[in-house]
């Protein structure tokens, strides 16, 4: 069974179809990646998969349970967290208190209005583990909104691991990095893989085909194809679209 | 393991400001100025924490504050009137009765953001005061609650007569030192962080897990709770109740104060900025009737060139002189003051 399952989404923003009969399903353990052109409904698949939106027809299933139309933060707390393509952080914060905001520890204590935030130090250790993981020890001071481009990207991705995921979606992770942020980003993926459910939304396909375990295509709001890259790069349907320019 | 990171409960510049302001009785007539403004001004400067607590640290644009605080007034002279003519009981019903008000409106505006929370706070400001000057049985109208009296504080053994307006402020100074430090408390708290992420960024706070509405809900709340003990104490001050700091300019005025004292970007500017309002409004006002005015344009200047405000100013200097005195730091944190 897979621990994440979209079936038949369907999404229309007033006469205009978004998603139609869209169907996934993501494997415990693997990276499967989305890829499409420009608006052809990626990020808003997403966000009907997050909560953000709610479908028109269709169902969300996560290990079974049916969560559609479940609002973020109760599929957040229920184990899925994601990442933005426009970049979504705590800018006033320092990076520490980004990801420290995020954890499941802080937020059980949400409504505790005396104590002191971070003084445990078990959560001062798992954010600097989160740190390390993301490539960001040592900027655990830094405010947010000072860090370099491809830091505040690792960031992003930090905030989401934060939240401790069964399933991690990532939305276009290496937008706008450079050739050496993403690799860093991909070696930083590579290390996460294997360990938690990933989804990645990509431009990047040398990126995506480097890393992912299955990919669905996506264009005009539906899928027009998914399998290994292997099996994609075979795909006519692929091969005709702008899609085709791979390796 | 890794240390936590521990905020002090009590911090130099806490400790200053409430040493300062229990010598004000000793100086404050010495230099032209009278008891009675000491008294206003720790007044207002409790409204105005709690004031800060929605605008400054959730970022919650309230403009009918106002509905809150007069509550409170209204709600200590009536428990005074028709319950017990006790002075807890009157600033406990002054607080329940204004909590219940901000808990009304909370349920109505916590899903919403930006100029459709700021129009809320309006209409139920007005409707708030609406009320106020009509239930002539219960407020008395335009008329407002007159005779309210100060009570005394008892505590058991002893009990200290509040009608001297010195032994008023020091209890009025007595409630700042305890909401200070509660606030203090709930701003560098688990609640007060994820208050302040929700501010920052209201969209990720949901993505980590946060029921947004709800804090935003709790910090209405808590901000109107303390709003109508600053208005109970007033009512008490004034030995009388009346609608109009309920109306729209009087909850600008609270607005005003945090502003320009630098809410935004300091714990204690609020406070900075009540001190200012008042002595601009009996100084500027012993030369000119529109002392407003003139507070009005300063107003406009510091939004316009300094919206950090007072605080921001006095940060801004405290920061040069550390550049001149030591080496540059990258990528300085901002620190709260």
């Amino acid at each position: 069974m897979a621990l994440f399952e979209a079936r038949e989404l369907h999404l229309r923003f007033g006469d205009r179809v978004v998603l139609e009969n869209v169907s996934l399903a993501f494997k415990a353990g693997k990276l499967s990646g989305i890829m499409g052109p420009n608006g052809a409904g990626k990020t808003t698949c997403f966000n009907v998969l997050t909560g953000r939106y709610k479908p028109n027809r269709g169902r969300v299933l996560l290990e079974g349970h049916d969560i559609t139309g479940r609002p973020p933060q109760e599929i957040a707390r229920l184990g899925v967290a994601r990442s933005f393509q426009l970049m979504t952080l705590f800018d006033e914060f320092s990076v520490f208190e980004n990801i420290a905001v995020a954890l499941p520890a802080t937020r059980a204590r949400g409504y505790d209005p005396i104590g002191q935030a971070y003084a445990d130090p078990a959560l001062t250790w798992d954010v600097q583990q989160i740190l390390e993981s993301a490539g960001l020890a040592g900027r655990a001071d830094d405010p947010a909104k000072a860090l370099p481009y491809g830091a505040r990207r690792a960031l992003e991705i930090g905030v989401a691991l934060a939240c401790k995921p069964k399933l991690l979606f990532l939305d276009e992770p290496t937008a706008g990095l450079g050739s050496d942020g993403r690799a860093r980003l991909a070696d930083l993926v590579r290390k996460l893989k294997g360990t938690l459910t990933i989804v990645i939304i990509e431009h990047d396909m040398e990126f995506l085909f480097s890393l992912a375990d299955e990919i669905s295509v996506i264009h005009w709001g539906q899928v027009i194809a998914r399998g290994t890259p292997a099996e994609l790069k075979a795909n006519p349907w692929v091969g005709a679209s702008n899609l085709g320019r791979l390796n | 393991m890794a240390p936590g990171r521990l905020v002090p409960t009590f911090t130099p510049a806490m400790l200053v400001s409430w040493l300062l302001f229990a010598t004000v009785p000793m100086w404050i007539e010495r230099v032209g100025l009278y008891q009675y403004l000491g008294v206003e001004i720790l007044i207002f400067a409790i409204y105005a924490l709690a004031y800060n607590l929605v605008l400054g640290h959730a970022g919650l644009p309230s403009f009918g504050h106002g509905a809150f605080f007069g509550i409170g007034a209204y709600a200590f002279g009536l428990a005074q009137f028709n319950l017990a003519a006790s002075l807890w009981v009157g600033l406990a019903v002054a607080v329940l009765a204004a909590g219940l008000g901000g808990t009304l409106v909370a349920l109505f505006i916590s899903h919403r953001r930006g100029i459709y929370y700021a129009l809320m706070t309006i209409a139920f400001g007005q409707v708030f005061w609406f009320i106020a000057i009509k239930a002539h049985s219960i407020t008395g109208g335009e008329d407002g609650l007159l005779k309210i009296e100060r009570l005394p504080v008892a505590l058991g053994i002893v009990t200290f007569d509040l009608r001297d307006n010195t032994a008023l402020y020091y209890f009025v100074l007595a409630v700042f030192v305890g909401v200070s430090l509660l606030l203090w408390r709930l701003v560098h708290s688990p609640f007060g962080r994820i208050v302040k992420a929700i501010k920052q960024n209201e969209t990720r706070a949901r993505f980590v897990g946060y029921d947004v509405w709800r804090y935003k809900a709790a910090v209405l709340i808590i901000s109107a709770a303390l709003s109508g003990l600053a208005g109970g104490l007033f009512s008490m001050a004034q030995t009388s109740a009346f609608p109009d700091v309920m109306s729209l300019h009087y909850s600008g005025y609270v607005v005003m104060m945090t502003l320009v004292g630098g809410g935004l970007v300091s714990f204690w500017g609020p406070v900075v900025g009540a001190v200012a309002f008042f002595l601009a409004r009996d100084m500027i006002g012993a030369l000119t009737t529109g002392w407003m005015l003139w507070f009005g344009l300063f107003f406009v200047a510091l939004v316009l060139f300094k919206p950090e405000g007072i605080a921001g100013i006095f940060a801004g200097l405290a920061t040069r002189k550390h550049k001149t005195t030591s080496a540059p730091v990258s990528n300085p944190q901002p620190q709260e003051r």
